[in-house]
C-alpha cells in the first residue's frame, strides 16, 4: 500500500462526506426538533434521485435544476408526511413514531417499486475532471460537494438569522415555552419535518449524479445517516456535517488499508461504540 | 368473591396444536408450508414482545439472533454433519450468550438510542458474516441434498423442521405467558412504566433487563436454526434482514403490544393479509403500500392493537384473554 493512494482516497471521501453530511443533517434536524427518528429517511433520499431522473429523462431538464425541484418537492412532501403520519403521535413514546415513519417508508417503497421497478438507473452527466498533483476529481463530485456546503450554509443562515429559523430553534429547545411566546409550535414542527425531508431529497439528487441507483438505494444512505448522526450527536446539525466528513474520509482512507467489504464492519462497530461511550456524539459534551 | 382464572394458556396451546396437526392429517403440503412460516413469525413476534412489550425496549435489530442461531447451527450441520436438533440448541445457546454480553452495555441506553444501537449491531453482524470465510462469506452456505438422508430424505426433514418450529413457537408462547404472570414479569413492567421508580421499590433494572433480553434472544435463534435447516441455503442478507425484524415489530403492535395473545394474532393476521395481497392480481404490486397504510392506521388509531382493543372495549374478556 502506498501513501500516494492515501491522499486521493481521502479527498474522494471528503467530497462524498459533504453529501452524506447533508442527508444526515435532515435526519438530525427532525430528531433535534421533535425527538422523532425518521425511518422514511432512506426512501425519501431515493425519491430525490428519481425526481432528478424523471425531470432529466422526460423533460430534458439539467440535473442541477432538477435538484432545486427536489428541494421544493421535498419541503412540501415533508410537511404532508408530518400532518398525515407524525402530528397525531408527536407526544407518544418513541416506538409509535418509529413505526409511524416506518409505515411511510413502506408506502413509498411500495409505490416506488410498482412504478419504477427495482432495476438500476443512472443519470447521464459528465462535467469533465479537475487534475493536478496526481489527483483527479470528477466535476460532478466537486459540484456535489459545493452544493452540499452551500445548502448547509443556507440552513445555518435560516436557523440563526431569520425569525422563522429562530422560532424552530425555540420549539426544539422547549416547546411549551415557545408556545407561551406566541409561536405556533405545530407549524414549526411541520416546517422542520419539511426542511429535514428537503435536505434528504437534495442529497439524494446530488448522489444521483455520482452513482447509479434503484428505488431501494436509499436504505444504504439511511443507515449511513444513522452512523453520521450518532457520530455528530443526535439533534446537532453541525455535528452531522462534521460526522459526514469523518465518515466520508474514513470510508475513503480505510479502503487503502483493508478490503472494501470490511469497511461497513468498521463503520457499524464504531457506531455502536460511540452510542455506548459517548451518546452525545464526538462534538457533544460528555454524557 | 371467588376468583375464577380462565385456563387461558392451556386453551391457547391446545388450539394452536390442533391447527398445527391440520396439514398432517389432511396431508396438505402447501398448508404446512404456510403454517411453518406462521409459527416462525409467532416465535419472532412473541419473543420480541418480551423485551419490547413487557420491558419497553424497542429492539429494532432483533433479527440478529435469528441470524446468529441460523448461521451457527447451519455451520455445525454443514461442516461436522451434526444432527439438526443438536445443532439448533448449539446455535441458540451462543446466541443467548451474545445477547447477555451485548445486553449489559446497550440496555443502559434508553429510548431511541437503544433502538439505534440494535440496528447497528444487526448491521455490524451482517457485514461481519459477509466477510467471514468459514461461514461462506457473501455467498453463504448451502447443503448438499444428501445431508437430508440422515433424516430419511428431504420430505421427512421438512416434516421434522415443521414439528420443531411448532414446538419452538409453543414454548415461546408458554414462556411469554409465565414471564407475564410472574414476579419477574411485574418487575419488567415496572421498568417499562418508570425505571427510576422500579429501582426505588427494590428492583435491579440492569439485571432484569438483561434476563429479559436473553430470554427474548433464545427462541428466535432456535427459529433461525430451524428455518435455515429446512431452507438448505443461508446467506447474510437473508439471515440478518432488518425488514423482517421490523415486520415482527409490526405484528406485535398490530396484535396488541404487551399481551400474550397479541403477537400471535398479529402474526397470523399480518401473514394472512400478505398472502392475500400477494396472490391478488390487483394488489400484488401495491402489497407494501397497503401494509404501510394498515400499519399507519393501527399506529394512529388503534394504539392498543387488536387484542388490546378488544380487552379495552369488552372488559369481561380481560380474564379470558391475556
Amino acid at each position: 500500500m502506498s501513501l500516494d493512494a492515501l491522499i486521493p482516497s481521502a479527498i474522494d471521501g471528503l467530497m462524498l462526506g459533504f453529501v452524506y453530511g447533508l442527508a444526515a443533517m435532515g435526519l438530525t434536524l427532525i430528531f433535534g426538533v421533535m425527538k422523532v427518528i425518521n425511518l422514511s429517511h432512506g426512501p425519501i433520499i431515493a425519491l430525490g434521485m428519481f425526481v432528478v431522473l424523471l425531470l432529466s429523462q422526460s423533460l430534458g431538464i439539467n440535473p442541477y435544476i432538477g435538484l432545486i425541484a427536489a428541494l421544493v418537492i421535498g419541503l412540501a412532501f415533508g410537511v404532508v408526511i408530518y400532518f398525515i403520519a407524525v402530528d397525531r403521535v408527536i407526544n407518544a413514546p418513541e416506538l409509535t413514531t418509529l413505526l409511524a415513519t416506518f409505515s411511510v417508508n413502506l408506502m413509498i417503497i411500495g409505490v416506488g417499486t410498482a412504478v419504477f421497478t427495482t432495476s438500476p438507473r443512472a443519470i447521464d452527466i459528465d462535467l469533465g475532471a479537475l487534475r493536478g498533483g496526481g489527483i483527479t476529481l470528477r466535476g460532478t463530485q466537486v459540484v456535489a460537494a459545493v452544493v452540499a456546503i452551500l445548502a448547509a450554509a443556507a440552513l445555518y443562515g435560516f436557523l440563526f438569522r431569520t425569525r422563522l429559523g429562530k422560532s424552530i430553534r425555540a420549539v426544539a429547545n422547549n416547546r411549551a415555552a415557545a408556545e407561551l411566546m406566541g409561536i405556533d409550535s405545530r407549524r414549526m414542527l411541520a416546517l422542520s419535518f419539511g426542511i429535514g425531508t428537503a435536505l434528504a431529497m437534495t442529497s439524494g439528487a446530488l448522489l444521483s449524479t455520482l452513482f447509479s441507483f434503484t428505488i431501494l438505494s436509499g436504505t444504504t444512505y439511511e443507515i449511513k445517516s444513522f452512523v453520521i448522526v450518532v457520530l455528530g450527536g443526535l439533534g446537532n446539525p453541525t455535528g452531522a456535517l462534521v460526522g459526514g466528513i469523518v465518515l466520508g474520509v474514513l470510508e475513503g482512507v480505510t479502503t487503502v488499508f483493508i478490503p472494501v467489504s470490511w469497511v461497513p464492519v468498521l463503520e457499524y462497530v464504531i457506531f455502536v461504540l460511540i452510542l455506548l461511550v459517548r451518546p452525545s456524539g464526538l462534538l457533544g459534551s460528555r454524557a | 368473591m371467588r376468583r375464577v382464572r380462565a385456563p387461558f394458556l392451556p386453551a391457547l396451546l391446545v388450539l394452536l396444536a390442533l391447527i398445527a396437526v391440520l396439514p398432517i392429517v389432511t396431508n396438505n403440503a402447501s398448508l404446512r408450508e404456510e403454517l411453518f412460516l406462521m409459527f416462525m413469525l409467532i416465535t419472532l413476534a412473541s419473543s420480541i414482545n418480551i423485551i419490547m412489550g413487557y420491558t419497553g425496549y424497542v429492539s429494532f435489530g432483533h433479527i440478529v439472533f435469528f441470524g446468529i442461531g441460523g448461521y451457527i447451527a447451519f455451520w455445525l450441520m454443514f461442516t461436522f454433519n451434526a444432527h439438526f436438533l443438536l445443532a439448533a440448541v448449539a446455535g441458540a445457546l451462543p446466541a443467548a450468550a451474545i445477547a447477555a454480553l451485548i445486553g449489559i452495555p446497550i440496555l443502559r441506553l434508553r429510548g431511541a438510542y437503544f433502538a439505534l444501537a440494535t440496528i447497528g449491531i444487526n448491521e455490524a453482524m451482517k457485514a461481519f458474516v459477509t466477510n467471514f470465510e468459514p461461514f461462506g462469506g457473501a455467498v453463504g452456505m448451502f447443503f448438499n441434498f444428501s445431508i437430508y438422508g440422515a433424516y430419511g430424505g428431504a420430505r421427512d426433514a421438512a416434516q421434522l423442521a415443521y414439528y420443531t418450529m411448532v414446538v419452538v413457537a409453543l414454548a415461546t408462547i408458554a414462556t411469554s405467558y409465565f414471564v407475564r404472570r410472574s414476579k419477574f414479569g411485574l418487575a419488567l413492567m415496572a421498568i417499562r412504566e418508570d425505571q427510576d421508580v422500579a429501582m426505588v421499590v427494590g428492583i435491579d433494572p440492569a439485571r432484569a433487563k438483561v434476563y429479559a433480553y436473553v430470554i427474548s434472544s433464545f427462541f428466535p435463534a432456535l427459529a433461525g436454526a430451524t428455518f435455515f435447516f429446512k431452507n438448505g441455503i443461508i446467506e447474510p442478507s437473508h439471515a440478518f434482514d432488518l425488514l423482517r425484524s421490523i415486520e415482527s415489530l409490526v405484528m406485535v403492535v398490530l396484535g396488541g403490544i404487551g399481551t400474550v395473545a397479541g403477537p400471535i394474532v398479529g402474526a397470523a393476521v399480518y401473514e394472512w393479509l400478505r398472502g392475500f395481497l400477494i396472490t391478488n392480481p390487483t394488489f400484488a404490486n401495491f402489497q407494501l403500500f397497503l401494509a404501510g397504510l394498515l400499519l399507519l392506521v393501527v399506529v394512529l388509531f388503534v394504539t392498543a392493537g387488536l387484542v388490546g382493543y378488544l380487552r379495552n372495549r369488552f372488559p369481561p374478556l380481560r380474564s379470558y384473554i391475556q
